[in-house]
C-alpha cells in the first residue's frame, strides 16, 4: 500500500489498511484518529468548574453529584454511540460487500449487501460547507427492477477520505454522475469477472 | 466463476461419507445439509433421499463426498471417488480435510470428467494443482471455492426480514441467494429427525444427530393450545352473538357505544382474541407472521390482565375505594368554586379589559346557572360514587386498558359541563367571526361568490350598506367579550382533552406494543434476522477461503415497526397549523381521531 498520509475532511490523520485474504476476497480498514486525552480533560474540567460555581451560589450538593453523573454518562454515550474506532469494507467476490463500523466501546454495526442487489460502485461528490468532498458509494437496485437505482449507500461514512486520483466526470443521468477514474488504489471485482 | 459451498459447522468433524444437500440454481452455490456415513448401501441412500424430498419439498441430492480420514481407513478415498459414478450429477464435490489442519480442500468434477475416458488421470492432474504450494501456481482452469460455515440450528430457526410474501407450492424462488439458503435449511426439518440412536440402515450427521431435544413445557403448551383455542373460540362466539343482538343496535345506544372508549376497547379486544382462534396460514412466510401476531396478542393480553389484577389488588385493599370516593365530592366542589370565581372575574374587568356590561352579564349568568346545575347533580350522585367505583374497579380484571378506558369515560362524563361551555362559547364566537368577515366584505363593497368560490365586487343599495355597517360595528365592539369567554373555555377544554389523550395513548401503547417480538429479539436474537455477517476464518495459504456466516439480528426499532399490532389508533387528526387555524376561526375541534383499522 502507498505510504502517503491520508487525512479526513476535518484534517485529522487517518490510516488505511488493505488485507488480501484470497484472490477474490479483500478487506479494507480505515482507522480514525483516537480520542485525545487533552480534549477529555478540557471538557471534564469545564463541566466541573461550572458545577462548582453553581454550588458556590446555591449551596446544593445535588449539583455536584449531578455534574459527575452527567460527565460519566456523557462519556459513556459518546464512546458507545459516537466515537468510531475503525470502519472496514470486506469485498467477497460473487457473494457481496460487507460494511462494518466499530465504535470505541467495542460495539460493531455490520451490514451485508448481496451481489444481486449491487448495481454499481461510484465515487460521488458532495458540497460540504465551502468544499467539495468525494466519497465512495454503492448504488443498489431491486432485483425486480434492474434499471432503477433504489438507494445510494455511502461507504466509510465517518472518515470520508479524499481520494488521491485524477477524476474526470460528466453528468449523464439524473440519478448518478458517471465518472471515469484514472488511477485508484484498488479495484472491486464484480460478479463473474476475474480480478 | 466462484463456487460457494454453505457448510454446517456441526459437520466439521463428521466421519467420511456422502454430502446431502441442494444446488441453488442461478447462483452457483450449494447448501450442505447433512453427511451420510459409510457404511451404507447406495440404493438405500437413494430411497431415503427420495423420501425426504417428498416430505420436505426441497430438491435434495447427493452433492459429493466428504472425507476426514481416520487411522485404518486408507482405502476410503478411492472408494468415495468411485461413488461419483453411482450418483450421477452435473457436478461432484470432493471435499477433504486432514486432522490437525483447519482448511478444507475441494475438487469439483464435472459430468464429462466423471464419465470421461481416463477419470483417474484427470483427477490426479486436478489434485496436483490444488495441493498447497504457497507459490504462484497457475489456476486458470481451477474452480475457486468459498466455504461458508453456518450454524445449522440458528439458520433453521431464523427468519429473514423484510418478510416477503411467497406463493405457496412451487411458486417462483426468491432471487436472493441468502433467502434461498435460509429457506432450504428451514424446510429441511424432516431431514434432521434421524439421529444416531435410531437403528435404521443409515447414519447421518447434522445438528440434531446427537439426539433430539425438546422442552416438556413447550410440548405441553402445544398440546394444550388446541382445546384451549377451541374453548376460547366458543366463548367468543357466544359473546359476539350477544353483542350483535338487535336490541343493542337501536340508534341512541349504538351512537353511545361508539363514543364510549370502554366499549370500543371491548370490541377491539374481542376482535383480537378471535384472531387467536383462527387457523394457521399455510405458506411459510405467512405462517411466521401469523405465529408472531398470535403470540404478540396473547402476551399483550396476559400482561394487560396481570397489570389490571395488580391495580385491583391495590384498589380493594385498606379501604382505598372509600378514601377515593370521599375525596371526589370535595374535589368536584373545589373545581366548581374555582370556575365560579373565574366567571366572576370575567364578569368584572378581567386583566384590565373593559367588557361590554350587558353581554357580559348575560353570558356570565348563563354559565353560572350551568355550574349550579352541575353541582347539584354531583351532590345527588354522591352516595352512589363509592358503589360505582367498586363495580367499576372490577373491570380492571379484564385488563389495565379497560380500567384506563373507564377512567377516561368517567372524566368525560364529569367534565361534561366544560364541554358544554366550550361548545356554547365556540359556536357564539364562530358565528361572530363569520358575521364579521361577511360584513367586512360588505363594508369594502365586495361579496362572496358561492358559485365561483371567490370574492367579487358587488354594488349594494344604500339601506343595505347602512344596516350592514351598523351591524358590523356592533359585532366588532362585542368581539372582545365573546373572544375572552371563548379563550377561557377552550383552554379548559384543551386541558381535559390532553388528559384524555394521555390515557388513550397509554391504552394504545399497551394494545399495540409487540412484547413477544421484543422479548424474542432480546433473548433469542437469531430468530429475527436482518441479514448476515461474514467473518474470514484464519486461512492457510493454498486452501480455499473459509468464511463464517453469523446472523445479524434485527434492530429493535425495526422489530417494533414490523410487528406492531394494528389498533384503532388514536392520533391527532390535524397538524399543528390546521389546529391553530381552527381554533382561531372558532370551529369545533375534536383533536383525537379514532381510526377503525381492518386487520390484515
Amino acid at each position: 500500500m502507498e505510504d502517503e498520509a491520508f487525512s479526513n475532511i476535518s484534517g485529522k490523520a487517518i490510516s488505511l489498511d488493505c488485507q488480501t485474504h484470497s484472490s477474490f476476497c479483500r478487506e479494507f480498514t480505515v482507522s480514525s484518529p483516537k480520542m485525545s486525552i487533552g480534549k477529555v480533560m478540557v471538557y471534564t474540567c469545564s463541566v466541573w468548574l461550572l458545577a462548582y460555581a453553581v454550588f458556590f451560589f446555591t449551596e446544593n450538593t445535588a449539583v455536584l453529584s449531578s455534574a459527575i453523573l452527567i460527565t460519566l454518562t456523557g462519556m459513556m454515550l459518546h464512546i458507545h454511540f459516537v466515537k468510531v474506532d475503525h470502519e472496514s469494507l470486506l469485498v467477497i467476490g460473487s457473494l457481496g460487500i460487507q460494511v462494518s463500523s466499530s465504535y470505541a466501546s467495542g460495539r460493531e454495526v455490520t451490514t451485508f449487501i448481496e451481489m444481486s442487489r449491487i448495481k454499481d460502485i461510484v465515487i460521488n461528490e458532495a458540497v460540504y460547507l465551502n468544499q467539495i468532498i468525494y466519497y465512495l458509494c454503492v448504488l443498489l437496485k431491486e432485483p425486480s427492477e434492474p434499471n432503477v437505482v433504489s438507494s445510494v449507500v455511502p461507504l466509510f461514512q465517518v472518515n470520508s477520505k479524499s481520494v488521491k486520483a485524477d477524476i474526470t466526470f460528466s453528468r449523464t443521468k439524473r440519478n448518478n454522475v458517471m465518472m471515469t477514474v484514472s488511477s485508484l488504489s484498488f479495484r472491486v471485482p464484480s460478479r463473474g469477472s476475474t480480478v | 466463476m466462484v463456487l460457494k459451498i454453505f457448510f454446517p459447522q456441526c459437520c466439521n468433524r463428521a466421519e467420511s461419507g456422502l454430502l446431502v444437500g441442494r444446488w441453488i440454481s442461478g447462483h452457483d452455490s450449494a447448501v450442505v445439509l447433512a453427511v451420510i456415513h459409510y457404511p451404507f448401501i447406495p440404493a438405500q441412500v437413494k430411497q431415503y433421499i427420495q423420501q425426504m424430498q417428498a416430505q420436505s419439498r426441497v430438491d435434495l441430492t447427493v452433492l459429493g463426498s466428504w472425507s476426514l480420514p481416520k487411522d485404518g481407513q486408507e482405502g476410503m478415498e478411492s472408494f468415495l471417488r468411485d461413488l461419483s459414478t453411482i450418483f450421477p450429477q452435473e457436478r461432484w464435490l470432493q471435499i477433504r480435510r486432514q486432522f490437525g489442519k483447519t482448511g478444507f480442500s475441494c475438487e469439483v468434477l464435472s459430468r464429462d470428467q466423471i464419465c470421461g475416458k481416463n477419470p483417474g488421470e484427470k483427477a490426479e492432474k486436478k489434485k496436483k494443482k490444488s495441493e498447497e504450494d504457497g507459490g504462484d501456481a497457475e489456476r486458470e482452469d481451477e474452480e475457486k471455492v468459498i466455504f461458508v460455515h453456518y450454524e445449522q440450528r440458528k439458520v433453521m430457526l431464523s427468519q429473514l426480514h423484510p418478510v416477503e410474501a411467497q406463493e405457496s407450492g412451487n411458486g417462483s424462488e426468491p432471487n436472493s441467494e441468502l433467502r434461498q439458503v435460509f429457506g432450504t435449511v428451514a424446510r429441511s426439518q424432516p431431514l434432521f429427525v434421524l439421529d444416531r440412536y435410531d437403528d435404521g440402515p443409515l447414519r447421518s450427521t447434522h445438528w440434531q444427530s446427537e439426539g433430539r431435544e425438546a422442552s416438556i413445557v413447550v410440548e405441553l403448551l402445544k398440546r394444550a393450545s388446541v382445546p384451549l383455542g377451541l374453548l376460547l373460540g366458543r366463548m367468543l362466539s357466544v359473546w359476539t352473538w350477544i353483542c350483535s343482538a338487535r336490541i343493542l343496535s337501536v340508534f341512541p345506544l349504538r351512537f353511545l357505544f361508539s363514543k364510549l372508549s370502554t366499549c370500543v376497547q371491548l370490541s377491539y379486544r374481542t376482535e383480537r382474541l378471535q384472531t387467536l382462534g383462527a387457523p394457521q396460514a399455510a405458506p411459510q412466510a405467512a405462517a411466521h407472521m401469523d405465529f408472531m401476531r398470535k403470540a404478540n396478542v396473547l402476551v399483550s393480553v396476559l400482561l394487560d390482565v396481570s397489570l389490571g389484577v395488580l391495580l385491583m389488588s391495590w384498589l380493594y385493599r385498606d379501604q382505598n375505594i372509600a378514601m377515593l370516593a370521599s375525596n371526589m365530592v370535595p374535589a368536584a366542589d373545589r373545581v366548581a368554586q374555582k370556575l365560579e370565581e373565574l366567571l366572576q372575574w370575567l364578569m368584572g374587568a378581567p386583566a384590565g379589559l373593559k367588557m361590554n356590561r350587558a353581554l357580559d352579564q348575560v353570558l356570565g349568568r348563563f354559565f353560572l346557572y350551568h355550574i349550579h346545575l352541575w353541582i347539584s347533580y354531583i351532590h345527588l350522585m354522591a352516595p352512589f360514587i363509592q358503589g360505582i367505583l367498586w363495580y367499576g374497579g372490577l373491570s380492571a380484571c379484564l385488563g389495565l386498558t379497560f380500567a384506563l378506558s373507564l377512567l377516561s369515560d368517567m372524566v368525560a362524563l364529569f367534565t361534561f359541563h366544560i364541554y358544554c361551555f366550550y361548545v356554547y362559547g365556540a359556536r357564539l364566537y364562530c358565528l361572530k367571526i363569520y358575521g364579521l368577515s361577511s360584513l367586512w366584505r360588505l363594508f369594502r363593497g365586495k361579496k362572496w361568490n358561492v358559485l365561483r368560490q371567490r370574492v367579487d365586487s358587488c354594488s349594494y343599495d344604500l339601506d343595505q350598506l347602512f344596516i350592514g355597517t351598523l351591524l358590523f360595528t356592533i359585532l366588532l365592539f362585542l368581539l372582545p367579550t365573546t373572544a375572552l369567554y371563548y379563550l377561557v373555555f377552550t383552554l379548559l377544554r384543551l386541558v381535559v382533552v390532553l388528559f384524555q389523550g394521555v390515557l388513550h395513548l397509554s391504552v394504545d401503547f399497551i394494545n399495540s406494543f409487540p412484547l413477544f417480538a421484543m422479548a424474542l429479539r432480546i433473548c433469542r436474537p437469531y430468530r429475527l434476522a436482518e441479514g448476515v455477517k461474514f467473518r474470514v476464518l484464519c486461512e492457510e495459504p493454498g486452501t480455499a477461503l473459509h468464511l463464517l456466516m453469523e446472523i445479524n439480528p434485527l434492530k429493535c426499532s425495526s422489530v417494533v415497526q414490523t410487528y406492531r399490532t394494528p389498533t384503532y389508533s388514536c392520533y391527532p387528526r390535524d397538524s399543528w397549523v390546521a389546529l391553530v387555524k381552527k381554533l382561531f376561526i372558532g370551529e369545533l375541534i375534536y383533536p383525537w381521531r379514532h381510526k377503525t383499522t381492518k386487520s390484515d
